[in-house]
């Protein structure tokens, strides 16, 4: 439904609640939230003491290794989001049905949140283990031009005249962005090759995962996923309400109009 | 194809007839990116030891800097006399539309930077008569139009316009600087062949990943 749509239907739904359809589908979504978040919540506690409790020492990084199972699922989760900016935002463009932009808003915002949240455990990571907060190294270099990106999608999308137009230029940024994320990638890993990085953090070689590591990682890697499902599904039923708020707005406003 | 042509170049000479006769973009983007240079000699002290690494650098955040200026105003003057309604309404597809548009930055860039850069030359004192140089100025700066035109068709019709175009292109454009400041160290620097073999490369694919993608998505942002 359009927000011109929702105006000329709403106004008769909206004061019966007998009408079937949509009170049976916002609940269903509101009890699927719901399961989310209690699951989600309990999920977050055992992963906290799963993370300082039970998943042992690193034996050269000490501690703070504990931050990347954090670090990484979420570092995974916006990368997960961006690309469903990008199918949603060719999705909107060629069907138009609000639905594809709303999931394109939803995981945009979602993805930034998450980004900066790779962003800061990466630096708390960074300073113990390699010695300097940030280093031009490409994928810190790719993830700090996500950000960049994602901002300016955000930005574009607040900055339209009206909220169909936002939906097209986001959508717009949406994929030119993401398509130019590989580029980016080799551009810098190229650009390093040749000048090339004095700090190698000790873990660039040690790769493999100790068994309970790889469990504890696995467990944040699900919690983080339910988070980001839940927080994805929440921000579309809240942008679904705003758009029904808006349709019916309007439609008061026309009947106001025609009144007179 | 003869006459998607024509239309093309009809729309790219109607911009030059404007600027040729309103002469408001290229003289003050000539004079805006001999400010940058001046700026950064005294930002970085470029003496001629340190010349070759300093230029390049140089040399593209002015190019760069002066194309936003450029682009920022591709659609105002559209915007404005409501040309781009007129351009909408008449039989011509949306492909040429951008192309033409993105051809007409790329002709007020490339000239601006042809003027720009023998004075770089001569205030930095390094050596600009380089093919290779020049293949890379045109492949970066086809790079910058692609990318502008479609972003300027964007931050035109959005609020706070003046802050939305350098936001959207600064990012997206990473490689091109990068591609093109490696490539032009190596030009300045006197090397022939080493080094060139991925940057050119990476310009080209650059310019081809957005010469496929710029005109689909521009006929989303003019639709109206």
């Amino acid at each position: 439904m359009t927000v011109a749509e929702t105006g000329q239907t709403e106004p008769a739904q909206a004061p019966s609640p007998g009408s079937p359809r949509r009170p049976e589908g916002v609940r269903r979504s509101r009890d699927l939230r719901a399961y989310l978040v209690v699951l989600g919540g309990v999920m977050m506690l055992a992963d906290l003491y799963l993370i300082f409790r039970v998943a042992p020492t690193d034996s050269i990084l000490g501690d703070v290794q504990r931050v990347f199972y954090f670090h990484v699922p979420i570092a995974i989760m916006s990368f997960l989001a961006f690309f469903l900016v990008f199918v949603a935002s060719i999705a909107y463009l060629i069907k138009r049905t609000p639905g594809w932009d709303r999931l394109a808003q939803a995981s945009a915002e979602v993805g930034v949140v998450f980004v900066t949240l790779a962003l800061i455990t990466g630096v708390i990571w960074a300073r113990p283990v390699w010695g300097v907060w940030w280093t031009w190294e490409p994928r810190l270099t790719t993830t700090m031009i996500l950000w960049l990106i994602y901002v300016a999608y955000l930005m574009v999308r607040a900055y339209a005249s009206n909220p169909s137009q936002g939906a097209r230029y986001s959508a717009v940024v949406g994929i030119v962005g993401f398509v130019d994320v590989p580029i980016v990638y080799y551009s810098v890993i190229w650009w390093r090759s040749i000048h090339p990085d004095p700090v190698v953090g000790p873990l660039s070689q040690q790769n493999s995962l100790e068994s309970t590591m790889a469990l504890v990682l696995l467990f944040s890697f699900v919690t983080l996923l339910i988070l980001f499902v839940y927080l994805v599904a929440q921000r579309m039923a809240l942008r679904n309400a705003e758009d029904q708020l808006g349709g019916i707005r309007s439609a008061m406003r026309r009947r106001a109009g025609s009144a007179l | 194809m003869s006459e998607f042509l024509r239309t093309l170049l009809v729309l790219v000479w109607k911009d030059i007839l404007l600027e040729v006769r309103s002469r408001e973009l290229v003289l003050s983007v000539l004079v805006f990116g001999l400010l940058v240079a001046v700026v950064f000699n005294f930002a970085l002290d470029v003496t001629p030891q340190r010349v070759t690494a300093l230029a390049p650098g140089i040399l593209w955040v002015a190019f760069a800097f002066a194309a936003t200026m450029a682009m920022s105003r591709a659609f105002v003057r559209e915007r404005e006399q409501g040309g781009l309604e007129g351009l909408l309404l008449s039989p011509v597809s949306r492909d040429a539309i951008f192309l033409g548009k993105a051809l007409t930055n790329f002709v007020f860039m490339f000239l601006v930077e042809l003027v720009l850069l023998p004075v770089f030359a001569v205030l930095f004192e390094f050596s600009a008569l380089s093919f290779t140089l020049i293949v890379t100025i045109v492949l970066a700066t086809l790079g910058f139009a692609l990318v502008g035109t479609l972003f300027s068709a964007i931050a035109v019709q959005t609020r706070s316009r003046e802050i939305m175009l350098p936001v959207l292109f600064f990012p997206v454009i990473l490689p091109v600087i990068i591609g093109a400041v490696e490539a032009s160290t190596r030009a300045i620097g006197g090397e022939t062949t080493v080094g060139f073999g991925r940057w050119l490369p990476l310009l080209a694919v650059f310019d081809a990943v957005f010469l496929v993608i710029c005109p689909w998505v521009f006929s989303f942002v003019v639709e109206e």
